[in-house]
């Protein structure tokens, strides 16, 4: 009883449905790096953060090789040309240091989480949260018990500032930097995020979380992520994202690095849902060393663009690769999703279910890579993309590339389009349900062996927003 | 752009090229074909594996240097080779090339001629049906990545066959084409246009061989298909150049409505074979059925790209590919089913499967969908691995030796589209052709 009691103030908790998100606040900010992008405004980053100089050297690279890559539209869609590198604000911030009590949050800021419901999320089920408001993080606070026992959740500038002996070894390793025009772009000027330290052994129950906040037009959000799981720890992380609808379009461009070291298990849970009007380009990658595991959940709700491959690189034997994927687009939308699966050592397997909904003239598209090289042997990976067309001009695309040689190994690839049958939509109608709650109790239906693996409180939520996204979509 | 070596020899060779284009001169229609072939092969640039119509291939050894058109075959060659053509003993026709010179030409039964069925090699139709050849020859777009090598063809254009079943007319024997290389480093260029007419029945077997088993040259081929209203049309197409051979195959096929068209490619030769087999389903009813199957071995490469394009809905196409890796062979599958927005109830499939024999080969697989109408059925499905050890097991455990229990496993899985070819004796040609590749590698 007292857990369903429990599950219910959770359902409330984490409150994140898009209109909930429209809303913004005056911007007065302390330091604004100005808008374009120049050799300069990475040293006002640099000197506004007081990082030291091989941080700086490493943005200042990174930025060259952004400068020198092309954009990927030779595969990735042309709407990426839409992006306005020379008009976006790279750094902003109040000047805050992120504060450890809810009370001493700005009360703008503090409105804002307040209207997303995190403070009361955190006090719920939470271990940790982590609140970002455009560059930088306002409230940070871990439980004392986590803390007591060696877990470090801090931003990436304290992260590398005060455990550099934990983080620099692997920051930038498993994602370098020159991986992709959009990681180059991070490197070169990210700012907040999560840098996590499980200790050995250490298994912390209940998720931490992050939440990504964008308040002000054409500003880009740049977080950098790290997180390492030592041998035997285990780990969830849980983001979300929100941006009030601005009139010009916005981009996010996040790394979020994962290392899973032998046995460790980290689970990394997205649900995002920013505005239509932001172009969300993000590079998520784990390392799974010897019997390690690494999932990724990730749902997709929001965004003009999404383009958003998680992988995992299994380098240790019997090392465990997942992602699990719901993408939703809708009209204007476009969610460009899918997974990466690169195999280096023998035994390991991996698995990718992706299921996709695309609604009114939105387009939803599958990528994804599985790789297994000639010296390996019994890998497997498993690969489902299912995708569903509610209206007539909804739009699918599905590519995935496998590779395989090496002995023993096996993989297997199977997706498949579909609309809602008529004669289910039917059944429903007939049972006094109107077109609109039977599409979207269909659609549930569709997603719901994935939702399941969501925590309670996400999986409810996500439900919700999914109903909230087929209104009006028939009929 | 211009990726063309200034001083080209062989078919880089553009006064070679100018000079066997103004023996057409009678034909200008034709020489402003190959013209325009000349100038867009000149025009676009070689293939780069950063080309996603290109991704896995090995483009770097891509080369069209040192190839070249060849002489006519000595007599005593040329009934060499037309003897090794009687391969199906109730062809409707036998048509057989030698370096790009027609040394057979088909003789059609009184009975076909008078139904106004067209089997004639290239060369005899641009004399006899400029028309129709007007009407058909290249009309279709190349969109799988081998514009490059399809202009090329175009330039050189010369040799090959046409094949026209006018409305009504259903012949059940299948026309035959025998194509060889014989000379070292030949290029050919054969061409295929086949034009089957309303309510008609066709069936093709090309079959591309090279008198050498080693035979180094260069082919490009292009077969165009136009199945009409109602009309059936089955091809198989036999690839088994010689070792050294790079060639290329460019398959364009439309179907009009309710028509009913399946195509089996068997590809056993070449060093580097790409595929290119492009549908496009263009009325309603149409049912297309693509088939592949191969055994690749020591280092061949075998690329394969498909295209299942539905612009007419009510329609249904089916693609099937099988590959068995043997040595440290290499295949790329790549198949695209492309609904278009207004092609509503659309049932399509496509299915690659690969079978690795053994640790250095590698299957790479690129299945694709991209879906803008709503009320469809579409999948697809790729797997690749290895011999299930229990079946293996259940041979050996009858005194099976390891080597042939695997070998019968492999060809079991091929047999599933042999039985599509649907002519016994063209069949146990290619079982033949594929069983040898096990005892070569």
């Amino acid at each position: 009883m007292a857990d369903i009691e429990e599950s219910q103030a959770q359902r409330e908790a984490v409150e994140i449905d898009r209109s909930k998100g429209d809303f913004k606040f005056e911007e007065n900010y302390a330091f604004d790096a100005g808008i374009g992008l120049t050799a300069s405004t990475i040293d006002y980053i640099v000197k506004v953060k007081g990082e030291e100089e091989w941080i700086r050297e490493f943005r200042q690279k990174a930025l060259k090789v952004f400068e020198s890559l092309p954009m990927p539209t030779h595969w990735a869609t042309e709407d990426l040309s839409n992006i306005k590198f020379e008009d976006i604000r790279y750094y902003l911030s109040k000047g805050q240091k992120a504060v450890r009590t809810w009370e001493e949050v700005p009360d703008d800021v503090k409105q804002t989480f307040e209207r997303l419901g995190i403070p009361e999320s955190e006090r719920k089920f939470l271990a940790g949260v982590e609140a970002q408001f455009d560059s930088e993080a306002v409230y940070s606070r871990m439980k004392e018990e986590l803390e007591k026992l060696g877990v470090i959740f801090c931003g990436p500038t304290e992260g590398l500032r005060d455990h550099p002996e934990i983080f620099r070894k692997y920051f930038g390793k498993v994602i370098p930097m020159g991986d992709n025009k959009f990681s180059a772009l991070n490197s070169a000027v990210f700012s907040g995020g999560s840098f996590i330290y499980i200790p050995k052994g250490v298994k912390v129950n209940q998720p931490l979380q992050a939440y990504f906040r964008i308040n002000a037009e054409n500003f880009g959000q740049f977080e950098r992520t790290l997180i390492i799981a030592d041998e035997g720890a285990e780990v969830t992380y849980m983001e979300g994202c929100t941006a009030p609808k601005f009139e010009t379009a916005t981009l996010h461009s996040a790394v979020v690095e994962l290392v899973a070291l032998k046995g460790a298990k980290i689970q990394y849970i997205t649900v995002q849902n920013w505005s239509a009007n932001v172009f969300n380009l993000v590079t998520k990658r784990g390392m799974a060393e010897e019997d390690a595991e690494v999932r990724w959940i990730d749902c997709n709700i929001g965004s003009r663009l999404t383009m958003k491959y998680p992988g995992v690189i299994l380098r240790g034997k019997r090392a465990r690769g997942e992602v699990l994927s719901i993408a939703l687009a809708n009209d204007g939308q476009h969610q460009d999703t899918g997974a990466k699966m690169i195999h280096a050592a023998d035994d390991t397997t991996s698995n990718i279910i992706a299921k996709s909904i695309s609604v009114g003239k939105g387009r939803s598209t599958y990528r994804g890579l599985v790789h297994i090289p000639k010296t390996l042997k019994n890998c497997r990976n498993n690969t489902e993309c299912d995708a569903l067309l509610i209206n007539e001009h909804s739009r699918t695309d599905t590519y995935p590339a496998i590779s395989v040689r090496g002995q023993k190994n096996s993989v297997q690839h199977e997706a498949s389009v579909s609309k809602v049958s008529a004669e289910q939509i039917f059944y429903m109608m007939q049972r006094g349900l109107n077109e609109g709650e039977a599409m979207s109790l269909a659609v549930n239906g569709f997603v719901n062996d994935l939702v399941k693996e969501f925590p309670m409180e996400y999986s409810v939520e996500l439900k919700r927003l999914i109903e909230l996204q087929m209104e009006g979509s028939v009929g | 752009m211009n990726a063309v070596a200034p001083a080209g020899t062989g078919v880089l060779d553009a006064a070679l090229q100018s000079a066997e284009t103004a023996r057409y001169r009678a034909h200008d229609w034709f020489a402003v074909l190959r013209q325009q072939g000349w100038h867009s092969f000149q025009s676009l640039p070689m293939p780069k594996l950063s080309h996603e119509k290109w991704r896995f291939s090995d483009t770097r050894t891509l080369s069209l240097a040192d190839y070249a058109p060849a002489p006519e075959p000595t007599e005593a060659w040329a009934e060499l080779l037309i003897a090794r053509s009687q391969l199906i003993s109730d062809a409707a026709g036998l048509i057989v090339h030698i370096d790009g010179h027609c040394v057979l030409k088909p003789s059609l039964s009184p009975e076909l001629a008078a139904q106004g069925v067209i089997f004639e090699s290239l060369e005899d139709a641009i004399k006899h049906h400029p028309a129709l050849l007007k009407e058909h020859l290249l009309k279709h777009p190349v969109g799988l990545g081998g514009d490059k090598f399809a202009a090329l063809h175009r330039a050189w254009l010369r040799s090959g066959y046409v094949l026209h079943v006018p409305k009504g007319v259903e012949v059940k024997q299948p026309f035959v084409s025998v194509t060889w290389t014989l000379t070292d480093g030949v290029a050919v260029f054969p061409h295929a246009l086949i034009i089957s007419g309303e309510q008609t029945q066709a069936a093709v077997h090309d079959f591309h061989f090279s008198a050498k088993p080693d035979q180094r040259a260069l082919a490009i081929s292009v077969a165009d298909i136009h199945a009409g209203k109602g009309s059936q049309v089955h091809r198989l197409a036999v690839q088994a150049w010689g070792s050294a051979t790079q060639s290329f195959q460019i398959d364009n096929t439309c179907g009009g409505r309710d028509s009913l068209i399946s195509s089996v490619n068997a590809a056993v030769g070449s060093r580097r074979a790409r595929l290119e087999n492009a549908v496009r389903v263009e009325g309603e009813g149409a049912d297309v059925r693509l088939y592949g199957i191969s055994v690749a071995s020591g280092e061949q490469e075998f690329d394969q790209r498909t295209l299942q394009i539905h612009a007419a809905g009510h329609a249904k196409s089916d693609l099937l590919f099988k590959n068995v890796l043997l040595g440290k062979a290499r295949t790329i599958f790549s198949g695209l089913i492309k609904v278009e927005p207004d092609a509503q109830h659309t049932d399509a499939f496509q299915t690659n499967r690969n079978l690795l024999l053994s640790p250095d080969a590698e299957a790479d697989s690129l299945p694709g969908l991209e879906i803008e109408a709503n009320d469809v059925k579409c999948s697809h499905g790729a797997t690749t691995g290895q011999i299930d050890p229990a079946e293996l097991f259940y041979l050996q455990a009858r005194g099976i030796p390891l080597a042939t229990a695997q070998e019968l496993l492999a060809q079991g899985f091929l047999e599933e589209v042999l039985a599509k070819v649907g002519h016994e004796e063209a069949v146990a040609i290619v079982r033949e052709m594929l069983r040898q590749k096990f005892h070569q590698a």
